[in-house]
């Protein structure tokens, strides 16, 4: 029996591909290979993937410029998403305002003074509709970038397709339904972790079964990594994040091939570039290794670690905010060293304020020029085999194994107890605080320069930013939206969606997506869904540490 | 007597980095400090700050509501009988400062502050830290 080499899979792999050109030269001419080592070496496309999960890379696909936008009503957010699609935009990414992450409503008390400001606010099956009105579902995919609310957000979205004639198989997109980092670092939780983690299992069932092409998880360590974390933290409680719910799923019954392909990720690009490279390829190796080993997957797709990068926010400033087009370009570029499948660039603004037009086709441009002016993605994996970056490398693999390890040991062996232990007994959320006290430490000592803040200061007090204002006249106009839909619906069918809603909610054997989705067609409200919800799951309240 | 802080998290925002980032250089600093979690209201926050007996009110505010929440934050003070100052940190624009004071907040921190300049202010609000 002989056994292939990575680099004899490599290049069958590669020739099943199709490049975006046939001859790539150096813009002097000299012709480059899609991929470089000795004979010997790892290739990517092939396991454990440390080197990229496709055998040609960006030779054959670029990543998707894919921007995550949201402030005001639906129709604003429609408006700025065609105005990213006509830039050259090829992937769209919701951002919601406070009170639909925490799903209540925009008329709600609680949400005075937050509808629309960092997000669109989405209250019913109206808004969803204006949100992507005009926009050809089939070819731009879209992420919504929702944890607690995100089975109601899921049930809109269907939804709203079929009303327009598409079925729920032929959508494709991402709902990023990631509930453990909530309460592990970005802090909007609802439901108590058990029951959060029901309705994951629930979509998850419901995508396997009946949106192929649906990504029910985008495993986030960007909301990590932007509370405090440092690389190796988000990294490990990333990846055991994805081990909980292939666990959970493995619990449901569903075949971890199901389920796992459909399993994305989202990682931080942050401004220690090579840091940033190394954990891409370790978090691959990882992933491709636990899947096949620990989890007995044997479906290849599952054993693919595809993620998207987002530049990180934490290091951008206030103080001469031009300057973070620089440390974005930096930071995208690591992405795409590292081999994300996706990408969304920081604007420069955002230090301040939602992004403006401007600043936004100014980060767009930013991934153009890497793209199709600077030749980085001619060639895969391009740092392999660097002494240093390999090492680094398995650093970061033994720190995240290390992790991996305390948090097996909170959950007796399971990562998806341990993960809960974790958040129960505050054990991420330390971690998170204490990485981050450490860096603003060194911060304050001057051991840590942050270029316009603690050092080159001149020029701080030139402002002449134009900032996006969402105002309260952009909460008025959503007001008013939200009560021509209470006053038009057909309450008996509202009530009667609600109470089945309830009941389904109550049956933890059954999966309440075909409810929601009930609900959703009879324009029950973000708010009176999560509401009926709440009523039989009740609410969590985090211990306050500091 | 040591200066005792309360800092607070009002409305939805559950960015809670910088927070909790502030309360552990302000320990450093030497002063006390309350924090009663996520998700409170102006009233919650202002019987909170009169019950432990807060020299002053610090307010972390990223989510852009700072214009509507951080005055109703002073005013249920003050209509406690209260004068105990309230200070913001957060994403702030520049623009927003004017109005927040003219609200009655006694001072802004903007992304980018430092310990010494947050601590320096706060010495400065307490007249028996001197």
């Amino acid at each position: 029996m002989t056994i292939e080499s990575s680099y004899e899979r490599w290049r069958l792999e590669y020739s099943a591909a199709t490049p975006r050109r046939e001859r790539v030269t150096t813009m002097s001419g000299v012709p480059l290979e899609p991929v470089y080592g000795p004979p010997d070496a790892e290739f990517p496309g092939v396991y454990p993937y440390t080197r990229g999960i496709h055998a040609s890379m960006y030779r054959s696909r670029l990543w998707t410029m894919r921007m995550f936008a949201g402030f005001g009503t639906a129709r604003d957010t429609n408006e700025r998403f065609r105005d990213i699609i006509g830039a050259g935009g090829t992937g769209l990414s919701t951002a919601f305002d406070m009170p639909t992450l925490l799903g209540i409503d925009s008329d709600d008390p609680m949400a005075r003074g937050e509808v629309g400001r960092c997000g669109v606010a989405i209250d019913s099956l109206a808004d969803m509709a204006d949100l992507f009105d005009g926009i050809d579902l089939a070819t731009i995919t879209t992420s919504m970038t929702i944890n607690s609310p995100a089975a109601v957000m899921l049930a809109l979205f269907v939804a709203n397709a079929e009303a327009h004639g598409v079925p729920r198989a032929r959508l494709g997109g991402t709902l990023q339904n990631d509930i453990l980092k909530e309460y592990q670092a970005q802090k909007e939780f609802i439901f108590p972790p058990r029951q959060s983690m029901r309705l994951v299992r629930d979509t998850m069932a419901f995508t396997a079964a009946e949106m192929p092409k649906w990504n029910s998880i985008s495993v986030s360590g960007y909301h990590i990594r932007e509370a405090g974390s440092t690389a190796a933290e988000e990294l490990a409680f990333t990846l055991a994040n994805g081990f909980a719910y292939v666990e959970l799923a493995r619990e449901a019954g569903l075949d971890v091939d199901a389920v796992a392909p459909r399993l994305s990720f989202f990682f931080n690009a942050h401004i220690d570039f090579f840091e940033e490279i190394a954990k891409y390829r370790a978090a691959r190796r990882l992933w491709a290794t636990w899947m096949r080993h620990h989890y007995g997957a044997v479906d290849e797709r599952s054993w693919q670690l595809r993620f998207h990068t987002q530049t990180a926010g934490v290091s951008l400033t206030a103080q001469q905010p031009e300057v973070n087009l620089a440390r974005t370009a930096i930071e995208a570029l690591a992405g795409v060293l590292g081999g994300t499948q996706s990408l969304h660039t920081n604007s420069m603004d955002e230090a301040l304020a939602l992004p403006s037009q401007k600043a936004a086709r100014l980060a767009l441009r930013t991934q153009q020029v890497l793209a199709y002016e600077t030749h980085v993605a001619d060639v895969a994996d391009p740092l392999g085999g660097s002494w240093f970056v390999e090492e680094l490398t398995d650093e970061m693999e033994r720190r995240a194994e290390s992790l991996f390890a305390e948090i097996a040991e909170m959950g007796q062996g399971s990562m998806l107890e341990g993960c809960i232990k974790g958040i129960e007994d505050n054990w991420f959320q330390g971690h998170i605080a204490d990485s981050a006290y450490e860096l603003e430490r060194a911060f304050n000592a001057g051991e840590r320069i942050v270029v316009s803040v603690n050092a080159y200061t001149e020029g701080n007090e030139d402002d002449d930013l134009t900032l996006l204002r969402v105002t309260n006249e952009d909460e008025a106009r959503q007001l008013v939206r939200l009560a021509h839909v209470r006053q038009t619906r057909d309450d008996d069918a509202v009530r009667d969606a609600l109470a089945r809603l309830s009941h389904d909610a109550a049956d933890p054997t059954v999966n309440v997506m075909e409810s929601l989705i009930g609900a959703a067609r009879a324009e029950a409200t973000v708010g009176e869904m999560m509401g009926a919800m709440v009523n039989v799951f009740g609410r969590y309240v985090e211990v306050p540490s500091l | 007597m040591s200066v005792r802080v309360l800092v607070a998290k009002v409305g939805l925002d559950g960015h809670d980095r910088g927070i909790k980032v502030v309360a552990r250089l302000l320990r450093d600093a030497g002063m006390e400090v309350v924090y009663t979690g996520l998700f409170q209201t102006p009233d919650t926050v202002a019987i909170a700050a009169i019950q432990e007996d807060v020299d002053v009110v610090g307010l972390s505010m990223l989510s852009g509501a700072h214009l509507t929440l951080a005055p109703l934050v002073v005013s249920a003070l003050r209509d406690r009988g209260s004068d105990i100052p309230v200070i913001v940190g957060g994403i702030v624009p520049a623009n927003d400062v004017d109005e927040l004071r003219a609200q009655g907040v006694a001072d802004v921190f903007g992304p980018g502050a430092s310990a010494q300049e947050i601590v320096a202010a706060i010495t400065a609000l307490v007249p028996h830290s001197n």
